[in-house]
């Protein structure tokens, strides 16, 4: 038919997330970003250490209301975004098979098993409370209450070869408990990770509450590891020596680190060890008032 | 660059009366409103960095005006403030101190005891701040009440109704009242709320009319209002200052206040002053900032640079 036109491509140029909004590097930099097999995909952008300030800046304002927000509140917005990725479950499916060479049903299976796993972890948001807080016996006339509280802005090192389930898996149990993340993406294959930052900017999650900045993970996460106003830091996407590099960065400002953990399914159920990792536990004596002459306080 | 200069021969009698001090005002050249909003911006696009970065933050310290203009103000809250303004950091001692701590006159004596013997000033707003509606007499009680407390500077701001209403010369005998009543002890900053005056016009009549009352220093606003300092309205105001000099040979000063608040908006500002005052004004004896929260950023930025780590608010005193 002479009415079927050739279309032009219309390539999508992947940029951050970061407050909210959708900005390129401050550096103007991109790189190349390709399959398993060599074939280019598209450029992502080539962060800088001005954007992880500006990410951490972001973070930093999000974290009041955030952490401040009912945990049925927040568990209500992160089901919200398992919805919103299902409506782009192809887009996803796609990706994370051109990024991780997979099939198209195994890349379906990852996408299922990532969505179950927001789905898992929105869940855990009021419940977290009751597993790892509690009313403590005290010899005295107190009521003693240690509840957890999330640390603050928490900078995660996404896996580098697991982009999306490992990626999710890393990041929903920060924001779960009411931390704030900065999340730089799998060097490697950047692309899921930062199509997640539309969803999220979808999905009632407020602005700043993920940051997700791609590029060379060594170069984003010295100035994060360094940084003052970080509270914490996920290792998971950098490898031994960096990792000592960091670790070693962050303790300047008693930073909470967690290790690289090796992780052999990433579609095993995670346990509740990566939400604690980033939990504080504050403790209040309460009294119980002074007892009257009937024995009652009452 | 054209200056807008009038001679001095020209000034010796353009306050001798209402309609003579309108007609010199509305002689001066109108504002180019595009190409002033263009030279600001083009100005703001410099890049500062490493030692020329350090020279700027450590004179926009010591610019600054410590400011803390609240209802709730304490004394505790206003010794605070001292001690902050004589040490910024006191993890860092060659941090310079600020120029000056600016509080409302009843709080002028605390403010003099928390900063005695440390060479930072005291400055108090007066007249009635920030509306300025409120008899002379009330006015000039103000000011006594502030200079006999110990203040060093007086921010006085002017009668905004009186300006837009075309009556200048009420507003120029006010401004020499005020500075009489400061004596010799007190620099006097004029304040023009520069966020009511509408158009740029109008803020450069303002400054040419507080130089001719005999302003130490022209200051752009009361930080009240929804548009305070802008890069704009201020370099107008430093043409204004540099273009005074020429003609009288006085040295006016300058006071952007209210909206500044990171490191980089104020060597923005330090800029502008340099390419339009010149260095003559680099200095805070002329140009200073009005701002609270710009202080900590500017802590911040400077332990950056020492430390080559990127600082939080944890790490600055919370004001």
């Amino acid at each position: 038919m002479s009415e079927q036109h050739n279309r032009l491509s219309v390539f999508k140029t992947y940029k951050l997330y970061v407050g909210g909004k959708f900005p390129r590097s401050e550096s103007g930099r991109v790189y190349e970003v390709s399959d398993t097999k060599g074939n280019w995909l598209a450029n992502a952008p080539l962060s800088s250490r001005k954007d992880a300030r500006d990410a951490v800046v972001a973070a930093r304002k999000a974290f009041g209301g955030w952490s401040g927000a009912t945990a049925y509140n927040r568990g209500q917005v992160l089901y919200r975004v398992a919805e919103m990725l299902e409506g782009r479950r192809e887009q996803f499916v796609r990706e994370v098979a051109d990024a991780e060479g997979l099939s198209k049903g195994k890349a379906a299976a990852v996408v299922d098993a990532t969505i179950d796993r927001w789905v898992w972890y929105a869940g855990w948001t009021d419940k977290i409370a009751q597993v790892v807080g509690g009313a403590n016996p005290v010899a005295g006339p107190y009521f003693n209450l240690s509840s957890p509280e999330p640390t603050g802005v928490v900078a995660v090192l996404a896996p580098q070869e697991s982009s999306f389930l490992g990626l999710v898996s890393v990041v929903a149990p920060v924001i779960a408990t009411g931390n704030t993340a900065v999340v730089v993406a799998s060097e490697r294959a950047p692309l899921p990770a930062l199509s997640l930052g539309e969803v999220l900017a979808t999905s009632d999650v407020p602005g700043g509450v993920v940051n997700v900045l791609s590029g060379r993970t060594a170069e984003i996460a010295a100035p994060l590891a360094a940084h003052q106003d970080v509270n914490a830091i996920d290792l998971a996407g950098a490898d031994e020596s960096l990792a000592k590099e960091l670790e070693v960065a962050a303790a300047d400002n008693l930073k909470r680190v967690l290790r690289p953990q090796p992780v052999d399914d990433w579609f095993a159920t995670p346990g509740i060890d990566r939400m604690t990792a980033f939990l504080e536990t504050k403790t209040v004596w309460h009294p119980t008032g002074a007892l009257g002459a009937s024995g009652s306080s009452y | 660059m054209p200056t807008t200069a009038p001679t001095a021969h020209a000034l010796s009698d353009v306050t001798a009366s209402d309609s003579s001090l309108r007609r010199f005002l509305h002689g001066l050249p109108g504002v180019d409103a595009v190409g002033l909003e263009a030279r600001a911006a083009a100005l703001g696009t410099r890049s500062i960095k490493t030692t020329a970065k350090a020279y700027a933050i450590d004179l926009a310290i010591s610019m600054v005006d410590l400011t803390t203009l609240e209802g709730a103000d304490t004394p505790g809250k206003v010794r605070a403030l001292g001690a902050k303004a004589v040490h910024p950091d006191p993890t860092d001692r060659t941090t310079p101190a600020t120029a000056a701590v600016c509080v409302y006159p009843d709080m002028v004596a605390v403010a003099k005891e928390a900063v005695a013997g440390s060479g930072v000033k005291v400055a108090s707003v007066a007249t009635a701040f920030p509306a300025g509606r409120a008899p002379l007499e009330v006015k000039l009680a103000d000011v006594r009440a502030a200079v006999a407390a110990g203040a060093d500077e007086i921010d006085m701001v002017i009668d905004r109704g009186a300006f837009l209403a075309g009556r200048y010369l009420k507003v120029y005998e006010e401004i020499t009242a005020v500075k009489e009543a400061c004596g010799t002890s007190a620099r006097l900053k004029v304040i023009f709320e520069t966020g009511e005056l509408s158009t740029y016009d109008n803020i450069r009549r303002a400054s040419w009319l507080g130089m001719l009352a005999g302003a130490d220093f022209i200051k752009t606003s009361t930080g009240k209002v929804a548009v305070n300092a802008t890069p704009a309205n201020t370099l107008l105001m430093l043409e204004a200052v540099r273009d005074f000099r020429a003609a009288t040979g006085v040295q006016v000063g300058v006071k952007p206040a209210g909206g500044i608040r990171t490191s980089k908006d104020a060597v923005k500002f330090l800029v502008l002053v340099n390419e339009t005052a010149g260095e003559d004004w680099l200095d805070n004896h002329w140009f200073r900032f009005g701002a609270s929260s710009l202080l900590n950023d500017l802590l911040m930025q400077r332990q950056k640079l020492a430390t080559g780590r990127y600082s939080g608010p944890d790490y600055v005193t919370v004001d």
